[in-house]
């Protein structure tokens, strides 16, 4: 069958990337594919263009289901109730929905993305040699000798031979019969990767904010878990003052100081020359804040902080700028001027809202490193 | 496992046809094609068709398709589209088992498409006459290139859903006034005068040129359109200012809404009837005792119910089943309805075996609205664990409202009328005297999108060239959305 629908694909492409029709742009939504992972549904961006149609808003909207609740428990909205003539309305066209491993979550953003692979940083290509106990061998110390297997040999041969009698089962092993365990020696290369998130948890940082954190955290370590085995996490939290987390507390917890930033830079140093020697880990560092530091001369001290341990050091720095609520957000400018000029691994991101959050992972990760 | 070949359809087909014949399924010839995924994707992609006009949604929407399927989301089991005889395309990698399920489906589908009422006006051979509109509007490309012809269809497009879903079957009130209701004509004033002075007093020619201006007047003041008319791109098509291609395009996106409409309007009844089908047709007659496991998993995923979501396949095939049932046993009528002992009605059987009789009845005359607004009943919606919702704008999600019957059932009602999308009529094409078009939203109770209105507007005001606007209400009061080529308005009305 000849279908013509490579030129209608390749034109909708064209539109995503912006080539062509620049009118519909604004229609382009990161549109999402849903998966399921475990118990949870994961959205995978899928562009997509709105066509504007007089359509219902919220307001006043409803609709009916099935299922147990009560009352004024939160279901999902009906979003596929629009328009007729789109797939997956058609009468007998029917979708079903599968599980997805993080594996092939990662595959599927790393291509919706056109995410390089990462290539190590050369030295820390270590190479660890382990011991895998996977063989039998007729020869080894009584110490490893494999008691079931040894037996089970006496056993055969006895039978074979004809020595065996089932009256009085009595078996005895003799030099040939004796098997033990045996090892393989495999070199893994391996390389360790550290991530240690920093975000603000200021008074001017709401939940809206955090949502848009956490989403964009979601997805750097389901890429990054994928590219090294090996990957740990760690969590920074700072107001005015900076602290060590864990991962719960890191998207809950709610500060009311001030914003002073260098403070969780210093800490993330001294983390990093703690536990990374930078010759053994692969080292990644982001940060996410509004952007509202307390002060210039606190700039000046997270630059320096930036400038001589932390750049120096780590494979990516990462800074996201979610939306100010109030105030300048004039902190990812500053480091535009006094940063990154000077050091590439570094990546300043501006995420305003949810649908921003696949460009900026896509600024974070399409580096390749 | 050998891979599945046209020959084992061709095999299969005879056998599961005279079935479904059996069973009193009245359908077109059916063409099964077995397809792999790829072209899967392409057709349904198309809607189904082999050939559609060239267009960007097309290649999106084969995106989202192709991308489901690799990545293991989703699957499409089949496709089958309303033509005589009918087309229906397999899944080369199914197995056996899924074959056989999805042919006994098609069947069922076939015959709803060929008996349910809704569907007697559609173009049965829609494939040519897709393929015609598809030469058209190259025809077009090739003489205003692709940039103004996608352009005017993406307006189009925008506009597609603003037909009169119904106008096929029902005859609207005539467009012009009729004799009963229009004001009577004002006659010409007459000075008083003796007989014999009549003729100068009141020249006859005087009176006769008096007569016509007041006739012309009148004609100005007839208000265009004469009444509300609900087919908005029929309206555009009569009286927009656009150039002969641009009336051809805007009448072939119209005429494929229409074809389109029935399925939207009978997706619960077509699906359930198709899986009701299916899971007689296979447990009584064609599965194997190899083959349970495999099909029970299949149908359970079809009926499956999905959290939050309403699966037309099983309120389908559960309302079809339970219609079967209260036929077969005599539920219904005065007699039953009067009766208000729960345990007795429970009891209820006349063994009247109507069953059968009544479903084919329905699938002939109903559509979704009518087939749960007759047959959705009270313990119906208790067995299922039906509930309606609701958007809370306090605190921006949506929650279970109710779990009364006639709050559910109202809305469900309301997500069905006019496929779940605002009625929107034109009232006015010389609004303010300055040759403006007024839509007017009748309002129900949810908002429109605003965002979306406004943007759509900007299309309207395309194709009309002058400024356009449409009422409705947001926050409860009456407000009229503009757009007048530059910029929006939005104007209370007090």
């Amino acid at each position: 069958m000849l279908m013509h629908i490579d030129n209608d694909y390749n034109r909708f492409r064209q539109i995503i990337k912006g080539k062509i029709k620049d009118n519909l742009r604004k229609y382009i939504s990161s549109g999402e594919m849903i998966g399921r992972k475990g118990k949870d549904l994961i959205s995978i961006p899928l562009p997509q263009i709105d066509i504007p149609r007089f359509r219902f808003g919220e307001n006043g909207k409803g609709g009916a289901s099935q299922g147990e609740g009560e009352p004024g428990t939160p279901v999902g909205g009906d979003d596929d109730a629009e328009g007729q003539g789109q797939a997956g309305n058609q009468p007998g066209q029917h979708l079903r929905e599968v599980e997805l491993t993080l594996d092939e979550l990662a595959e599927i953003i790393g291509e919706e993305l056109e995410l390089p692979n990462i290539e190590p940083r050369g030295k820390k290509q270590i190479v660890t040699e382990k011991d895998r106990y996977s063989g039998i061998s007729r020869v080894g110390p009584e110490s490893l000798r494999h008691f079931k297997k040894t037996f089970r040999e006496a056993l055969k041969r006895q039978i074979i031979s004809g020595q065996f009698n089932i009256d009085k089962p009595q078996i005895i092993p003799i030099r040939d019969d004796f098997r033990y365990r045996s090892w393989k020696t495999t070199s893994l290369p391996e390389s360790n990767a550290v991530i240690i998130y920093m975000m603000d948890v200021s008074g001017s940082m709401w939940d809206e904010q955090k949502h848009i954190v956490r989403l964009e955290t979601f997805w750097i370590d389901t890429w990054l878990q994928y590219q090294y085995k090996g990957l740990s996490t760690r969590y920074i939290i700072h107001d005015a003052q900076a602290g060590e987390v864990d991962r719960d507390t890191f998207f809950t917890v709610r500060e009311n100081g001030g914003t002073v930033i260098s403070s969780a830079y210093e800490l993330c140093a001294r983390v990093i020359e703690a536990d990374y020697p930078s010759d053994e880990w692969n080292i990644y560092a982001f940060h996410f804040s509004d952007g509202d530091n307390w002060s210039r001369e606190d700039n000046k001290a997270c630059a320096e902080i930036l400038h001589s341990r932390l750049l120096p050091r780590v494979n990516l720095f990462g800074y996201g700028q979610v939306e100010s609520t109030y105030g300048s957000g004039e902190f990812i400018d500053f480091l535009d001027e006094h940063v990154k000029s000077e050091h590439e691994n570094v990546v300043l991101s501006y995420i305003p809202d949810k649908d921003a959050i696949y460009d900026s992972i896509k600024d974070f990760l399409g580096k390749g490193k | 496992m050998r891979s599945i070949t046209q020959k084992d359809i061709a095999q299969l087909q005879p056998r599961i046809e005279k079935i479904a014949a059996e069973y009193g399924l009245d359908f077109f010839p059916v063409i099964f094609e077995l397809v792999d995924y790829d072209t899967v994707s392409q057709l349904a992609a198309y809607g189904g068709f082999p050939v559609r006009y060239p267009h960007w949604r097309f290649g999106m929407e084969y995106d989202q398709l192709s991308k489901g399927y690799r990545y293991g989301l989703q699957k499409i089991y089949e496709m089958v589209i309303n033509t005589n005889p009918c087309y229906a395309y397999l899944m080369k990698s199914n197995p056996m088992v899924d074959q056989k399920l999805v042919m006994a489906h098609v069947y069922a589908h076939c015959d709803f498409f060929k008996n349910n009422f809704y569907f007697s006006h559609t173009n049965r051979k829609m494939i040519d006459e897709m393929a015609n509109h598809a030469i058209r509007i190259r025809r077009y490309i090739d003489q205003f290139g692709i940039e103004a012809v996608e352009n005017f269809i993406d307006v189009c497009l925008s506009l597609e859903n603003l037909i009169d879903y119904h106008s096929p079957y029902i005859k609207r009130q005539d467009g012009k006034a009729d004799g009963m209701n229009a004001p009577d004509a004002p006659k010409v004033k007459r000075l008083r005068s003796k007989r014999y002075m009549e003729k100068y007093i009141n020249p006859p020619e005087f009176i006769e040129a008096q007569r016509k201006d007041i006739e012309e007047q009148q004609d100005e003041r007839i208000t265009l359109p004469g009444a509300p008319q609900r087919d908005v791109l029929l309206f555009l098509m009569e009286h927009a200012p656009l150039a002969n291609w641009q009336h051809d395009v805007l009448g072939i996106i119209r005429e494929e809404a229409y074809y389109f409409a029935p399925q939207g309007m009978t997706k619960i009844m077509n699906e359930g009837w198709a899986t009701y089908w299916h899971s007689t047709m296979m447990t009584q007659k064609i599965l194997e005792p190899s083959e349970v496991i495999d099909y029970a998993e299949h149908h359970s995923g079809t009926i499956a119910n999905h959290p939050g979501r309403l699966n037309p396949y099983r309120i389908g095939v559960l309302l079809f089943q339970d219609i079967e049932d209260r036929w077969n046993k005599g539920k219904f009528g005065r007699e039953y309805e009067a009766c208000d002992n729960y345990a007795e009605k429970r009891r209820w059987d006349q063994q009247l075996g109507l069953g059968r009789q009544k479903i084919f009845e329905v699938r002939k005359l109903y559509n979704d609205v009518t087939f749960i607004d007759t047959f959705l009943s009270e313990e119906f919606c208790r067995e299922q664990k039906l509930f309606s919702f609701a958007y809370n704008k306090s605190n921006k999600r949506y929650e279970i409202e109710s779990r009364e019957f006639q709050m559910i059932k109202a809305r469900l009602l309301q997500s069905l009328t006019n496929l779940g999308q605002p009625i929107i009529k034109v009232i006015e094409a010389n609004y303010e005297n300055r040759g403006e078009l007024l839509l007017l939203h009748q309002y129900e109770n949810v908002e429109l999108d605003k965002q979306f209105a406004t943007d759509t507007l900007s299309n309207l005001h395309t194709l009309w060239k002058r400024p356009v606007h449409i009422q409705t209400r947001l926050d409860d009061k009456a407000v009229i959305l503009g757009y007048d080529g530059q910029e929006f308005r939005q104007q209370w009305v007090s």
